[in-house]
């Protein structure tokens, strides 16, 4: 992914490294090589990669890392609030289906 | 046409009780990708019931999920006909699935295997080691490609009702030559939008989506003033075509993000913060330089 970057200093991710046990899961399942493993336990290598799909919290066994995730979709989050403030125009289609 | 495989166990050549389990989605696309590479193996085929979604929106939606590959395992009494108890899954089913959870509750370890289909032979003869390669997501330009047709199925209806919206009201305040003109610009910065932003995105300036999309828009917007003669325009008309085109495939080039691979929920929330505004001001503008071409000047 060298020449796709996207927004510095956006993503809510965040790792609590005083809990990490080191298991290496989020290693295994993240697709852009957000952590590294250090000393025993992971850090983070690159956080701006992180496209919040959130596979490594569900995968952390203790919690150590936390994200809001979900898919980002323009024209998912415009219908999204479309319903919230009750206002039915047109529909602008969904990802993913 | 039919886009489920019925959920269930499936068996790939003739496994036996050693061989490995590998998890995927019923999207007959997703399935038949699996079942072709590993054509001429001995391996079990698990397959989850994701509604006919791939593997990545269905873990995204939570349909290729914890819940229900622990029901499948229990449901096919897969504990019975394997000796082990080890899962493979794909690496995108991952936000999806909590492995130490799926441990707990049916037995089976979860090994995250590899993201690509393609990649599962090498994986397998690998010794279930994934190699750096096998969990690097890409985008290459076929990936986007491919995407391109869905997008444009998904965007006519939109297009239809704001373009003969377009071209009624530029008809019937101006001339019909100039409404199927402004329908044409209109089709055309929604074209650019929506294949050519997504086609050149990385060589595009810039990491927003909404400011590649409004580069192309701009490439379009010189192309039409050049086809179409626009020398001869009253400048408040030239001026409302540069500020609304840009607009327009700014706005379809950000709707991509919904389909590129790296591209974060919070990165494309605070690109629409700042993006859809400036979006409707733009067009609020060029609405206020055509009429004030119309009846000012």
């Amino acid at each position: 992914m060298n020449n796709f970057r996207y927004l510095e200093n956006v993503v809510t991710l965040h790792l609590d490294e005083s809990i990490c046990i080191g298991c290496g899961r989020c290693l295994e399942v993240c697709p852009h090589q957000v952590f590294v493993p250090k000393d025993k336990k992971v850090t983070f290598s690159d956080r701006d990669a992180c496209m919040e799909c959130g596979a490594c919290a569900l995968n952390c066994p203790v919690k150590a890392i936390t994200v809001d995730a979900g898919v980002g979709c323009a024209s998912g989050m415009i219908n999204e609030w479309l319903r919230e403030h009750n206002i039915v125009i047109i529909n602008f289609g969904e990802c993913c289906s | 046409m039919e886009y489920i495989v019925p959920p269930g166990l499936y068996a790939i050549g003739y496994p036996e009780s050693s061989d490995p389990v590998l998890v995927t989605a019923n999207y007959k696309m997703s399935y038949d990708s699996v079942r072709q590479s590993l054509t001429g193996r001995n391996v079990w085929l698990l397959v989850l019931e994701t509604y006919g979604i791939n593997v990545w929106c269905a873990a995204g939606k939570g349909t290729f999920g914890t819940g229900e590959l622990v029901r499948r395992v229990k449901s096919t009494g897969l504990a019975d006909i394997v000796s082990h108890r080890r899962l493979l899954l794909p690496i995108l089913g991952a936000p999806g699935v909590a492995a130490h959870e799926v441990a707990r509750r049916c037995g089976f370890s979860v090994s995250y295997a590899t993201i690509r289909a393609a990649d599962l032979p090498e994986y397998l003869d690998n010794g279930l080691v994934t190699t750096p390669e096998m969990r690097q997501l890409t985008f290459t330009i076929y990936e986007r490609l491919v995407l391109i047709p869905v997008e444009i199925i998904m965007a006519l209806k939109v297009i239809g009702i704001v373009g003969v919206t377009l071209l009624l009201v530029i008809g019937l305040l101006g001339s019909m030559t100039a409404g199927i003109l402004g329908l044409c610009a209109f089709i055309g910065a929604c074209f650019f939008g929506i294949v050519l932003g997504p086609l050149l995105l990385p060589w595009l300036p810039g990491r927003s989506f909404a400011v590649k999309g409004a580069i192309v828009g701009t490439i379009w917007s010189w192309l039409f003033y050049l086809m179409a003669g626009g020398s001869g325009w009253n400048g408040a008309v030239s001026a409302a075509l540069f500020i609304a085109l840009p607009a327009v495939s700014s706005f379809y080039t950000l709707n991509f993000t919904g389909c590129s691979t790296y591209t974060s929920r919070s990165g494309v929330k605070r690109e629409m913060h700042v993006g859809l505004p400036v979006m409707g001001i733009a067009l609020v503008v060029s609405i206020m330089f055509l009429l004030a071409g119309r009846y000012l000047i």
